[in-house]
């Protein structure tokens, strides 16, 4: 059986999705993910050519609202649960 | 009489004409949540002292009972959802210590129809699960039998349900959350019509998905949670802005003549013999109150599964981006920059569970891979809800199992991932069509586990599936048998 994906793939996209795996975990994800995305080739028994894709299952039309301002949480209330703030802003390790 | 046995319309009623008191019934509650509690593990936080206070209100005539038919009765909420100056965890540790700056807007409608809220509840990690097992905090036990899960992910919320440690709760459903551990648990649940129910202050896990509704001991409970929540919310942009109807009015109705759908395909091998046995009995009973039974066919549901287990973790991988470490939530510590902070961040506030859907989300949604997952996916969606389309049709309402087994042993799925996936086979495909589906207790194994009859209607036609899930409960008894629960051991 071919796997759907390596352990190197498997890496790549822990490093999109922002994740950092150890050595175990990265080889317990490749066989996970491999077993789960082999049951999803069952989608191909279907011809779907020609079928649009449902994105939402209810009917959405776009939701326009006058452009004026409204309050909103305050500075406080937005910085109080932050791991890193200076009562002014979200303070983050050095990004330059 | 012991209060926490009655459903809320009940406790309501006492409340009204004063025989019991507010604070007499939330006192009653936290007392059993101290004895109980510790076996089950419903709760992850419990607001006692506030929680009295409310009901002082009520005792003092300051709040009055007539607010809704609700008001007065204490209730536990999800911990997914926000509640002002609370902590919501959602199970993980990245929320750890997080607490809400603003209420959800089912939080704001129930403060208004007078509820008490007890404390949150239990949960799978980000509501990802069904079992509640992949709770960072705690393994919430079936009030059935303490050796078993309470279902998932709203775990907690439908074993507070059945153990009478409140009167009623909110859960959320993406594939199956309420519906599930309602039917594990013998309770009542409903997942409402997408779109029904806001969604502001729910955390996000997927949000074409993602509900909230009602878990109750009986069905007309459920019709008044739901009356106290739903409607158009302008803060939630894919909430639908058409009339709520009083869904209690409409529970009295005789469903004589209604045409009741049974999918073929939700009676498949592999589903657990008592289950099958208790469903069909439950289907003759709604023919002995005059519905019509009609053979249906909803052709795609094998691939509910496999388009299901993409599109939700694609939907999470996107909306759990949020959690870097910045705004709220964990930040590791020591970390060389900035790129190096989020993934240390996210990778020790994430369980395993919530890692290996943001890694499926991701790779689903990846260059090269889009076409061949996401979009097909989002193809046999379409399928399935032309399927339920074309049944209605031919039917008012589809009656089905909710799961192919009873509730499952701690442990014994959460191993294998796929396995767990399978268990949600007869719920994932309502709420890839968005339509709403009901768990009602009818019957017990031999085991004495609960078993749930499903009931789906079309879009915002839950007025229909409640009266029929009403009529049927009405002529049964399963709603009010209780667990025995001892109490005063520990098993955290």
């Amino acid at each position: 059986m071919d796997s759907k994906i390596t352990r190197n793939e498997v890496r790549h996209v822990a490093l999109l999705a922002r994740l950092e795996l150890s050595q175990s975990e990265e080889e317990l994800m490749t066989g996970q993910m491999n077993t789960i995305l082999e049951y999803m080739g069952k989608l191909n028994e279907l011809d779907t050519k020609e079928v649009e894709a449902t994105t939402h299952a209810i009917e959405l039309r776009n939701v326009f609202r006058e452009d004026r301002v409204v309050p909103s949480l305050d500075r406080k209330d937005s910085l109080a649960n932050a791991p890193g703030a200076d009562g002014v802003n979200f303070v983050v390790p050095r990004v330059l | 009489m012991d209060i926490h046995s009655l459903p809320m319309h009940r406790i309501h009623d006492l409340l009204e004409s004063r025989q019991i008191g507010a604070v007499e019934t939330v006192l009653a509650f936290l007392e059993r949540i101290s004895s109980i509690d510790p076996e089950v593990n419903a709760y992850l936080a419990t607001f006692g002292e506030k929680a009295t206070e409310e009901a002082k209100l009520f005792d003092s005539g300051a709040r009055q009972f007539s607010a809704s038919p609700i008001a007065g009765t204490p209730i536990a909420i999800k911990d997914v959802i926000c509640m002002r100056g609370t902590s919501t965890t959602c199970g993980s540790r990245i929320l750890q210590g997080f607490v809400s700056p603003y209420d959800a807007t089912v939080t704001e409608k129930l403060r208004r129809a007078g509820s008490i809220f007890l404390g949150k509840t239990n949960l799978d990690e980000f509501a990802m699960g069904s079992s509640t097992e992949n709770s960072a905090y705690l393994k919430t036990r079936n009030p059935w039998d303490i050796g078993r899960v309470p279902g998932g992910s709203s775990g907690g919320s439908a074993a507070a349900v059945a153990a009478g440690l409140c009167a009623g709760a909110l859960g959320t459903d993406t594939g199956g959350s309420i519906r599930q551990p309602s039917s594990f648990c013998g309770v009542v649940g409903l997942k409402p019509t997408y779109g029904r129910v806001s969604r502001f202050g729910l955390v996000a896990f997927a949000s074409s998905l993602d509900q909230i509704g009602p878990i109750t001991r009986d069905v007309e409970d459920a019709a008044l949670l739901l009356q106290a929540i739903a409607g158009y919310d302008p803060a939630d942009s894919t909430s639908v802005d058409l009339p709520v109807p009083d869904y209690r009015a409409g529970l009295k109705q005789p469903i004589e003549g209604l045409r009741l759908g049974i999918p073929r395909q939700y009676f498949i091998e592999g589903t657990h013999p008592e289950v099958e046995k208790a469903v069909r009995e439950a289907i003759a009973t709604c023919k002995n109150l005059g519905a019509t039974i009609v053979d249906i066919s909803l052709p795609h549901t094998e691939y509910g599964i496999a388009a299901y287990y993409i599109i939700a973790p694609a939907e999470a991988s996107s909306n759990l981006a949020r959690y870097d470490g910045v705004k709220y939530g964990h930040r590791a510590q020591n970390s060389a920059d900035l790129m190096d902070m989020y993934r240390k961040s996210r990778s020790e506030g994430f369980g395993s569970e919530v890692k290996r859907r943001i890694m499926l989300g991701t790779y689903v949604l990846s260059a090269g891979y889009y076409e061949a997952y996401y979009k097909k996916a989002s193809q046999v969606r379409t399928l399935i809800g032309r399927d339920f389309l074309e049944a209605f049709e031919k039917c008012d309402a589809i009656v089905a199992p909710v799961s192919p087994i009873p509730a499952f042993r701690l442990g014994e799925k959460s191993e294998d991932p796929l396995q767990m996936y399978l268990s949600d086979v007869f719920t994932l495909p309502a709420s890839l069509a968005g339509i709403p589906g009901i768990s009602v207790p009818c019957g017990f194994t031999s085991e004495n586990l609960p078993i749930g009859l499903q009931i789906l209607g079309p879009h915002f036609r839950e007025d229909l599936v409640l009266r029929i899930a009403n009529q049927f409960e009405q002529a049964t008894d399963f709603h009010l048998k209780n667990p025995e629960v001892k109490g005063g051991g520990k098993c955290k």
